[in-house]
């Protein structure tokens, strides 16, 4: 039988990287849990009100988008739009050539990823460094990100003290503190040689402009401060309402993501420097990038846009602890990949169209996200979607009898009665595959089917009909 | 989603068996007669009835859901409240069926069998106003609450309904909020992940020396009992209703079943 690639993946993880991914998702997801029992009378309450506001931001994105685009414009950072990936990237080398900077640094952003941007800088000839200690050292690794949080949550730190002694960094020393202070000092070399500084945002405020950055190691406060130009990659949905907003969307967001009650620096940018504002880069640029989000916006799972990227989700996920993040093939794994990824993919939809098959619905997703998107449903009418474009489905029966059965109960209630043939037949060597694959690991109970039924009947013909 | 609060309470009810039931577990469908009955309800089981047609909807074949959906509507027609032993297949009916109609024609004739849909414990603690059970059950249960309850009033209703009954001891343990694994056609299409997940579940159910694994929904249990019983080291699973059962006739000097 064909085997869904997941679950492939899962058998042939090695069990070390499988414990490490699945206590340090759990260990988070616990501290989130307590700390928001601890600080909040109604902390679903909140998620549902944040849920709302970035729904209500989705459904008028082009009058909020416009706004945010003045009030920045109105600080004095330059606005561009990119409908593409290809787009995105050519806005960041056309900036960084008009400057004739040939060395950046970045922090942390999904978005960078999503749109390949290291892998286009290197071959426009333009040395770009992660600063942020994971994505550095997926960096170095040629490798990929496997948590939109935790980058390197699937690594051990004797992984990552292998890669620095390979890198120079040093003889062999897997002492978390080593690791990071060889880092820091690698890195400071670099934030002080590059010319511009390139970042994500969490949020950007239509009112007034403003642009959000958090982090737990300072690195975008770094990249910035010695930094002649500031480029900021922004995905259309990051826009928020109102500075007003961000007090609750801050504070979901640290607690959610890493049981903090906020990141250690939380960043808040108005704009590049000017005479009222003399320290910073002497130019900010916001890119807009669109890539597909417009389609999902008008797709029947536009609430996964909501997402402020927590990785809540992927952390509580039971699929996630057992795949990790490389299983889903793509930038954003977990609840949150399952359904972003196929939709981000475009006509490569089917491609990923397994992924939101992964899930067995448990519904932990929706109950942790903080901007409270139904993820199952969306993962259904993606499978949906999936079924309807006849993407082929491995392992997965065919329903077909079923409806037959299930639609007629004369058919159903003999099947019933003669299921109980089950019992007698050597049910592990039957060639039907879906069987085979429940048997394999476990038993099947007594067939009993009509037993009810006609204690049922029989009760009724006591009673005399009707109830007791 | 269906609004949850405004659901009929009556006790004249249809009972909705569940395939698994119909299949395997008829002593569960037994057990939820006599319960009903016990709390005053007339129980109407309409013959007709087959399944939710949740596997199709889950695996994303939803014209077949829709098929088996729309038959289980006829079956289960007038406005007497629905009453099923399950978390899963009443979710199904609540929230499930309103998103496979989205778009149909008849979206709000199903969404009206849906609206008087409740699970089992939800309808006897907030349906019908119970708040304690009578009689004694002597055991040290571990009590899975399903995935499919998230988010609805069943788990604490049955832990209420648990925790009132003498001699029963509801022991914790780790990790409870995750999911056991099955997830319908997810434990065949996913059968490594499927069993993993089981597999984890066991073993924090196994640290505890529970007598018997409790739910409100046998899918579960025939997945971690199937599990538990091919590992060469079954463990005994009751749905809850066969304890309140149980607990009724020891109440009333009967023997049990
Ligand atoms: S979907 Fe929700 S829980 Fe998952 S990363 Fe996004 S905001 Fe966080």
């Amino acid at each position: 039988m064909a085997k869904q690639l997941i679950d492939t993946y899962v058998a042939e993880l090695p069990p070390t990287v499988q414990k490490a991914v699945h206590q340090s998702t759990a260990a988070t997801t616990e501290k989130r849990y307590q700390l928001l029992g601890d600080d909040y009378a109604d902390s679903d309450g909140l998620r549902k009100l944040a849920g709302a506001i970035r729904q209500h931001t989705l459904e008028y994105l082009d009058t909020y988008l416009a706004q945010a685009e003045e009030s920045l414009t109105a600080r004095g950072a330059k606005v561009h739009y990119a409908v593409t990936a290809e787009d995105a990237c050519q806005a960041v080398t056309g900036i960084l050539q008009a400057a004739g900077i040939t060395k950046v640094v970045k922090s942390k952003s999904m978005v960078t990823e999503e749109i390949h941007l290291n892998d286009y800088l290197a071959n426009q000839g333009i040395e770009s460094i992660e600063s942020d200690l994971g994505e550095y050292i997926v960096q170095i690794d040629g490798d990929h990100p496997s948590h939109i949080v935790r980058p390197i949550i699937h690594k051990t730190r004797g992984d990552i003290a292998r890669s620095f002694e390979r890198e120079g960094l040093g003889d062999y020393n897997d002492d978390p503190e080593t690791i990071t202070r060889r880092a820091r000092k690698f890195m400071r070399g670099k934030y002080l040689e590059a010319g511009a500084g390139i970042t994500g945002a969490n949020f950007v405020t239509a009112d007034t402009g403003r642009l959000v950055l958090v982090t737990n190691e300072g690195n975008s406060r770094f990249c910035l401060a010695p930094a002649k130009v500031h480029i900021a990659l922004v995905g259309i949905e990051k826009v928020v309402p109102s500075d007003a907003d961000l007090s609750l969307l801050l504070n979901l967001l640290g607690r959610s993501a890493t049981g903090q009650q906020l990141t250690v620096y939380t960043e808040f940018i108005n704009g590049p420097r000017r005479a009222d504002r003399p320290s910073g880069p002497e130019q900010m640029h916001v890119i807009f990038v669109d890539n597909r989000r417009t389609e999902v916006l008008a797709s029947d799972c536009k609430e996964i846009l909501r997402c402020i990227r927590c990785g809540a989700c992927l952390n509580v996920c039971p699929v996630y602890r057992q795949a990790s993040g490389h299983a889903y093939r793509s930038v954003y794994p977990g609840p949150v990949g399952a359904v972003l990824s196929p939709l981000l993919a475009g006509d490569k939809f089917k491609e990923l169209a397994d992924l939101p098959k992964a899930s067995s619905l448990c519904g932990a997703c929706n109950e942790v996200c903080p901007v409270d998107i139904p993820i199952p449903d969306l993962l259904l009418r993606l499978r949906n979607r999936a079924h309807q474009e006849h993407v082929p489905s491995p392992g997965t029966p065919p329903m077909a009898g079923f409806a037959l059965l299930g639609s007629h109960p004369l058919i159903w209630r003999s099947a019933m009665t003669f299921g109980a043939a089950k019992d007698y037949l050597p049910l592990d060597r039957l060639p039907v595959p879906y069987l085979g694959a429940w048997l394999k690991t476990r038993t099947l109970p007594k067939w009993r089917g009509g037993k009810f039924r006609s204690w049922m009947k029989s009760r009724h013909g006591r009673n005399g009909g009707g109830g007791k | 989603m269906i609004n949850l609060a405004t659901r009929p309470k009556g006790k004249r009810v249809q009972l909705m068996a569940t395939c698994l039931c119909d299949a395997f577990y008829d002593d569960v469908a037994r057990a939820t007669v006599e319960v009903l009955e016990h709390a005053g309800c007339e129980v109407d089981f309409p013959e007709g009835q087959t399944c939710c047609g949740q596997p199709a909807f889950n695996c994303g074949q939803w014209p077949a859901a829709r098929k088996v959906m729309r038959h289980t509507a006829s079956v289960f027609a007038g406005d007497a409240p629905i009453i099923v032993p399950s978390g899963s297949c009443a979710a199904m009916m609540f929230h499930g069926s309103t998103l496979e109609f989205e778009g149909e024609k008849d979206r709000a004739a199903i969404a009206q069998v849906g609206a008087r849909t409740w699970e089992l414990g939800d309808y006897l603690v907030n349906g019908l106003g119970i708040k304690e059970w009578p009689g004694e059950f002597r055991a040290k249960i571990a009590f899975h609450r399903a995935c499919h309850t998230r988010g609805t009033p069943s788990g604490a209703a049955v832990l209420q309904l648990l925790q009132s009954i003498q001699g029963l001891e509801i022991v914790p343990f780790g990790e409870e909020e995750q999911c056991c694994g099955f997830g319908g056609t997810f434990s065949v299409s996913f059968p490594n992940v499927s069993t993993a997940m089981g597999d984890l579940k066991l073993e924090h159910l196994r640290a505890v020396h529970p007598d018997y694994i409790v739910s409100g929904d046998m899918s579960c249990l025939m997945h971690l009992g199937g599990l538990a019983e091919r590992e060469g080291q079954p463990l005994k699973t009751l749905h809850f209703v066969q304890i309140l059962r149980d607990a009724l006739h020891q109440h009333h000097g009967q023997a049990t079943h």
